[in-house]
């Protein structure tokens, strides 16, 4: 198992160099620069925005640039923010427990929903409940999360002020209080994501347990006289969960993708945002940090899930 | 204007025959006046009004919170390093310059004890030189005294090439002596008559010596305190996240008596300017929300909820339509658009003015910006006593088309103007931006109708605005016929925004296209009234210089101005902010109160 681990670990890292070799071409290739905006302000005197560009090695060659970038990411140094004038790992790192704790609870969340009325709906395939339930998740998976975090906002902020659409960091209470706003503010981005990943999750919770459900063995479980929930959670369940953890894990990266719109229109200061910022003022190195940042996520949940895999199912041996 | 009639008017005021405010108001009426006026008065030897902010609160702090949200937060705090107004806004609640800027473009004392005049003894009769004696007493947020060696030592940390300072263009022709410990004195090397930008409003702001002068040069990005600012502002710094949230609390020792009103202030940034708006207008979750670039009638709806309202301050900003005076589709020497070409139906002044008529401005103040514009002839459009009295504008097709028709281009057989074998067809480029596509299609319909082709097209600003020599998409590079965006006037003075169109200044391939003069445009006339103008001391001949200025660009249609831009900004019907169209919002922010 170990050697396993390790051995996919060292396969990683060719593919990491070759998707942040991608990544560097792309942003190098892309037009703009991050001194755009000095381009127009007459105090800005053209010089001055010519020595930034060599200063910031922006006229250097692209591979020269690459191999500056390779050599201090891997002595630990994510580069330098044009824009803020400070390094990238304190800006990603400031972001990343936000970014964290809303996609945890937006995921959380989608389990809570997707497994019990997936499992429950496949029980009872084609009934009142199933139609439902279908019906609800169809909606939800057509609807994408900038509409319904709009949506949200028009009916729970403006219509019924409930509660605030935007996110703030620092709430000025302690103890409880500052829990419940902790929770009130991050209920709708948490509800808006949440909900649409538990839409497709439910689809495939059904799917997968109805091809369980159906086997020989679950009959026997049956036959045993075993009662229906104990067959159903102990039997079917364990087994149906080996595809939706793969798709919970390869979805992860996707729901940090999803993310990023929902973080710009709810404001919330996660790594989405801050993705967006800088793509929108040209700030090369913490787009490059981010999106590698990404990369890396994938390449571990892939990881995470051939584990798993192990674990739900003995049978499937890992070497 | 009769100069001597002015000079004896400036003498009735001294003598306090004639008072400011009617000195202001004949002013206006020969249509000379507002923040230069005020400038007319301290060169012509008398002291300027201390602004009186109509202030109320009669103790410091109580207010509550101060919630402003930017839709695109600072990213960095260091008033040096600020790379647009979001950076320079964040840095202005903790540092303050020696001036700022008020609504109506009159200097307000920050941290001086007077404003420079000649009376005074601050201004030199020559122009060369400004004295500003410092306020006593000030103290910066760690308890140390703020002195005339902070201000020195500014000047020499943003001159510093290895600084990389974005205010390097302010302090590197200037020099700055200490007097005494509350004394500074900056010399000009010629005349300037525009003495009042460096120390002066957001590229003003001073950093402490004691906790940045291990930092100057080359070290500058490593100074701890780029992200911790120690200033001597109305908020001490608390927490800062880049792009998110900028936080502070009342400074108790603050120099301004019962001032700040507010216990506490944030910046919360990211999202959009129409959530932005809705925030502040609808919801009133936040006090005040910046650059509104949000249309009309969404701003309109929102207001009818009554929470909030949107706030417009006037500066000099310009919407336009430059026309290019070069060949785009001609390549010499491996550059288009060289200034050796010549634009082959541009380069007819018919073809110019005809163009001039089909902009329906009124339109697209009514469908476009609504109250966030004006309409203009000129491009230069403030401080008022720099605006013109002589250009004016006019929406005709039927002139157009007479225009057209007498000069040669008549209608072909694709309903297209041609005259010699060249057809009138024109590439209209602007950035992409809603209102700016909006403008496109108005423009591009009447055109149509006059007989000229259009065709339009739209580059992201990202790359539109760019320095990017290797694109050719860029505004300065123009290799379309038209283009069409704005130009900000970042300082009450039309020394900067007018110098662009100078011959020297043509972009080419040599300047790597960072010349400012993208329209490639070259008029002696125009030339010898900048060079006049520059040198030029007393303020009245110098107004007249740039008048002038601007009218020659209006006879020859180097740019069709199309919209007087606003500044817009969304605030809770409570909040008493104070703004200016000459500076950045938070440039007052110390005066900024709640009535309750």
């Amino acid at each position: 198992m170990r050697q396993y681990i390790l051995r996919r670990l060292l396969i990683a890292v060719p593919s990491l160099l070759g998707i942040s070799l991608v990544l560097f071409t792309v942003l190098a290739l892309a037009p703009g620069d991050p001194f755009a905006e000095l381009a127009t302000n007459p105090n800005v005197p053209p010089e001055v925005a010519a020595a930034l560009r060599t200063k910031f090695g922006l006229d250097d060659p692209i591979y020269l640039r690459y191999l500056h970038w390779l050599s201090a990411m891997l002595q630990g140094d994510w580069g330098f923010s044009f824009v803020s004038r400070m390094n990238v790992d304190t800006l990603i790192l400031q972001r990343l427990p936000t970014t964290l704790y809303v996609i945890g609870s937006a995921q959380l969340l989608a389990l809570l929903i997707a497994i019990p009325v997936g499992v429950y709906a496949a029980t009872r395939p084609y009934s009142i409940f199933d139609q439902i339930a279908n019906t609800l998740a169809f909606i939800g998976f057509s609807l994408p999360t900038f509409f319904t975090g709009l949506l949200f906002i028009l009916l729970f902020s403006i219509t019924l002020d409930w509660l605030p659409f935007v996110y703030t960091t620092d709430i000025k209470a302690t103890g409880f209080r500052w829990v419940i706003e902790q929770v009130r503010q991050a209920l709708m981005p948490v509800m808006v994501l949440g909900l649409f990943q538990a839409a497709s999750m439910t689809r495939f919770v059904r799917s997968a347990m109805l091809d369980v459900i159906r086997l020989d063995y679950v009959t026997t479980a049956r036959a045993k006289g075993l009662g229906q929930p104990r067959v159903i959670v102990k039997h079917a369940m364990r087994n149906a969960m080996i595809p939706v953890v793969t798709l919970v894990a390869l979805q992860m990266p996707a729901v940090f993708g999803g993310a990023i719109v929902t973080e710009q229109i709810f404001r919330i200061p996660g790594i989405g945002s801050l993705l967006i910022s800088s793509i929108l003022s040209n700030d090369t190195p913490v787009v490059m940090a981010v999106t590698f940042v990404f990369a890396c996520l994938v390449v571990l949940f892939n990881l995470i899930a051939d584990i798993l895999y192990g674990w739900l199912d003995p049978r499937i041996s890992l070497r | 204007m009769l100069d001597t009639e002015l000079r004896t008017m400036i003498d009735e005021v001294k003598d306090g025959r004639m008072d400011r405010r009617g000195f202001v108001q004949r002013m206006i009426a020969l249509g000379l006046t507002a923040p230069m006026a005020t400038q007319i008065l301290a060169i012509g030897g008398v002291a300027m009004a201390q602004s009186p902010a109509p202030y109320k609160p009669t103790k410091r702090g109580g207010g509550g919170p101060l919630k402003l949200l930017w839709w695109q937060g600072p990213t960095l705090l260091n008033p040096h390093f600020a790379t647009g107004t979001k950076d320079q806004d964040g840095s202005r609640i903790f540092y303050e310059p020696l001036a700022s800027w008020d609504s109506a473009g009159n200097l307000c004392p920050i941290l001086v004890a007077e404003i420079p005049s000649i009376q005074n003894g601050g201004l030199a009769a020559d122009g060369k030189s400004v004295t500003w004696k410092l306020k006593p007493g000030v103290k910066w947020h760690d308890g140390k005294p703020f002195t005339a060696d902070d201000v020195v030592f500014n000047w020499e940390y943003a001159r510093d090439p290895a600084t990389a300072a974005l205010t390097i263009g302010v302090y590197q022709d200037i020099s700055v002596e200490k007097v005494d410990d509350l004394t500074v004195r900056v010399l000009f090397k010629n005349p300037t008559p525009f003495w009042a930008d460096a120390f002066v409003a957001v590229v003003g702001c001073i950093l402490p010596k004691h906790l940045f002068a291990d930092y100057k040069g080359a070290k500058s990005r490593e100074a701890p305190n780029n992200l911790k600012p120690v200033g001597t502002g109305p908020y001490k710094f608390v927490e800062f996240k880049p792009g998110d949230l900028v936080r502070g609390e009342i400074n108790p020792d603050y120099h301004m008596p019962n001032r700040p009103y507010f216990d506490t202030i944030e910046i919360k940034g990211g999202g959009d300017a129409v959530s932005a708006a809705r925030a502040v207008i609808q919801t009133g979750e936040y006090d005040y929300a910046w650059n509104m670039q949000v249309e009309d009638d969404v701003l309109l709806r929102l207001e009818k909820g009554g929470k909030g309202k949107t706030v417009y301050s006037t500066g000099g900003d310009i919407e336009f339509i430059a026309l290019n005076f070069t060949d785009p589709n001609t390549e010499v020497d491996g550059e288009r658009s060289s200034i050796k070409t010549k634009h082959p139906l541009l380069s007819n002044p018919a073809v110019r003015k005809a163009l001039a008529l089909l902009v329906d401005r009124d339109a697209i103040q009514k469908h476009i910006y609504g109250r966030a514009g004006r309409t203009t002839a000129s491009f230069l459009n403030g401080p008022e006593q720099f605006v013109s009295k002589n250009t004016k504008w006019e929406f005709s097709i039927e002139k157009a088309t007479q225009l057209l028709e007498e000069a040669g281009w008549k209608v072909g057989v694709d309903g297209i103007r041609e005259k010699d074998g060249k057809k009138l067809k024109l590439l209209y480029q602007t950035s992409t931006n809603g209102p700016r596509q909006k403008t496109q299609a108005i423009v591009k319909q009447a055109c149509q109708k006059a007989g000229i082709d259009v065709e339009l097209k739209s580059v992201v600003a990202s790359v539109f605005f760019s320095s990017d020599v290797a694109n050719p998409d860029t505004y300065s590079k123009f290799y379309a016929d038209i283009e069409m965006f704005q130009i900000p006037m970042t300082q009450p003075d039309p020394a900067q925004h007018m110098r662009r169109f100078h011959s020297r200044f043509v972009a080419t391939k040599e300047n790597k296209w960072q010349g400012r003069n993208f329209p490639r445009w070259v008029n002696q006339e125009f030339d010898a009234a900048i060079d006049a103008a520059e040198a030029e001391v007393d303020p009245v001949k110098r107004a007249a210089f740039y008048i002038k200025a601007n009218d020659i660009m209006w006879q020859d249609t180097v740019v069709i101005p199309v919209m007087h831009r606003l500044k817009v900004g969304a605030a809770t019907n409570s909040l008493r902010p104070v703004l200016s169209g000459w500076t950045n919002d938070t440039d007052n922010i110390q005066d900024w109160y709640r009535e309750i």
